[in-house]
């Protein structure tokens, strides 16, 4: 078995008394994708936010590509990228300035091919001079997938990169990220409220419930274990903590 | 420290100033609108007042002045809330971007905002009021970097403020300037100042500054003194200030701020 290109260990993180996530472990291994669940507050959001080094743990260790994240920042994230529906890119420039920017901050040295490249894969092209503020919803979400796999990352990070989307926006989006990772082995931590979507992306499933890991497996696994008919209903009866 | 980082960061605020007309007319409306009531003012004093000329004459390269520093300090707080606005911090910094390489990206951006408005400042006031800065020669340039040093100073303290307390501090990226103004002694020296207040003056860098430009006009003197206080004392507050930005930085990630200062 190849090194994990993920590696968390004993990962807690307190804001005051509030603790939002409480000595989780797991790996992700290259080329697999593992979907985070949990209800709202469960500890996912900080959980990604520690993962991308922008939110500094309270204790525990993440290593990626065999390397701490604490001491190896810069050299782990020129090969990490992450999407969300909840963020944005600079208004006043246009998609592809804001491209160029990205490629610059990660140190690509063919932006204008990758960009052509990202364009065409995402059917960017009659949006790639608009304003970012002109973009829609979900052109915004393709601004924002486009931005992170133009650096061609080992791993993705995807904080429900298809909510509030349409079912086509979100059909062609999941299309293209499996599309993506079967040919670039692409390893990808993915987070979405939509169960089916889980059952879909992922190769395994981690449950989070106030910050601890109650379940992990396949989908088929953690449904199993928790003697249910579907992912929905094992979200549910974790929620409820029934 | 990679420079093409801070050059990704230069370029994509390049972009929005090519693009946007309000933030150019930030850079040209109101130091032209300064321009225009201080030369007046200027004029109607020297009219006024025909023993004064030689001291009046510097309003306008005290104004000249003290607008390097407001720019130097607006180029890096502006920088700095043109991502919260967009709300972009959160790519920048789950990015291979450095907290050193954001704020070395902000002060390259004062010095274009400080040059372009000095230079349009300078010749303005050169042709409408025939007043030429240059004749202070070759102090003008150290004068120039330790008022944008001191602009620096204030824009990292305004900027970490911010960062700290959220958008709710945003209205000190105008203000918080002005509140260096009185003891900066553009307009008059410190020798004005109540007693109590000179000192304070005095550890203030741009206070020199001032104070040395007067030396250069009134007496045709090189201040070498004041220069290096100016310049001892820039490098002791930007030093300090750099640290207390790197502190704010690492407490704001601690403390799950950083993504949220937007919010």
């Amino acid at each position: 078995m190849s090194s994990p290109i993920v590696e968390v260990r004993n990962l807690s993180k307190r804001f005051g008394d509030f603790t939002a996530v409480d000595q989780i472990s797991f790996e992700i291994q290259p080329g697999e994708t593992v979907g985070l669940l949990g209800p709202n507050g469960a500890g996912k959001t900080t959980t990604f936010q520690m993962l991308l080094g922008v939110v500094t743990p309270t204790e525990g260790s993440i290593q990626m590509f065999g390397l701490d994240l604490m001491t190896h920042r810069e050299t782990i994230l020129r090969q990490v990228n992450f999407s969300s529906t909840y963020i944005s890119m600079p208004f006043a420039l246009t998609v592809e300035e804001n491209l160029k920017v990205t490629g610059k901050l990660y140190g690509l040295s063919d932006i204008n091919r990758r960009i052509d490249d990202v364009v065409k894969k995402l059917e960017m092209e009659d949006i790639r001079k608009k304003l970012t503020r002109k973009l829609s919803s979900g052109q915004m979400s393709r601004l924002t997938l486009a931005k992170a796999v133009m650096t061609e990352p080992k791993i993705l990070f995807l904080d429900e990169p298809t909510a509030s989307l349409d079912p086509d926006i979100a059909h062609k989006i999941k299309g293209f990220l499996k599309e993506y990772r079967d040919t670039s082995g692409l390893s990808m931590l993915y987070t979405s409220h939509n169960m089916r979507e889980m059952e879909e992306m992922s190769d395994r499933i981690i449950f989070l419930q106030r910050g601890k890991i109650v379940a992990q497996g396949t989908a088929s696994e953690v449904v199993a274990q928790y003697d249910e008919d579907d992912l929905e209903q094992v979200f549910l009866k974790i929620a409820r903590d029934e | 420290m990679n420079i093409g980082r801070i050059n990704a960061m230069i370029s994509r605020h390049l972009y929005l100033y090519r693009r946007s007309f309000p933030r150019l007319l930030e850079i040209f409306y109101w130091p032209l609108l300064d321009l225009v009531v201080w030369g007046f003012i200027t004029m109607y004093l020297a009219q006024e007042g025909k023993g004064l000329h030689g001291a009046v004459t510097f309003f306008l390269g005290a104004l000249i002045f003290w607008d390097i520093l407001f720019r130097a300090q607006q180029g890096i707080t502006i920088s700095f809330l043109e991502e919260i606005w967009s709300r972009n911090l959160m790519n920048l910094f789950a990015s291979p971007l450095t907290a050193g390489e954001f704020l070395v990206a902000t002060m390259a951006m004062s010095v274009f905002k400080v040059a372009a408005v000095s230079v349009i400042m300078a010749f303005s006031a050169l042709f409408f009021y025939s007043y030429n800065v240059f004749i202070m020669g070759l102090t003008l340039i150290p004068f120039a970097f330790n008022l944008i040093a001191a602009g620096w100073i204030i824009g990292i303290l305004t900027m970490s403020v911010i960062m700290r307390f959220g958008q709710q501090a945003e209205v000190l990226a105008w203000g918080l300037v002005f509140l260096f103004q009185p003891i900066s002694c553009v307009f008059y020296p410190v020798s004005v100042l109540p007693t109590w207040l000179q000192p304070i003056a005095l550890a203030n860098p741009a206070a020199h500054v001032f104070e040395g430009m007067r030396d250069v006009l009134l007496n045709q003197s090189i201040p070498w003194e004041h220069l290096a206080w100016a310049t001892g004392l820039n490098a002791f507050y930007l030093l300090l200030m750099i640290g207390v930005y790197q502190y704010t930085f690492s407490v704001c990630k601690d403390r799950g701020m950083l993504v949220r200062v937007g919010e």
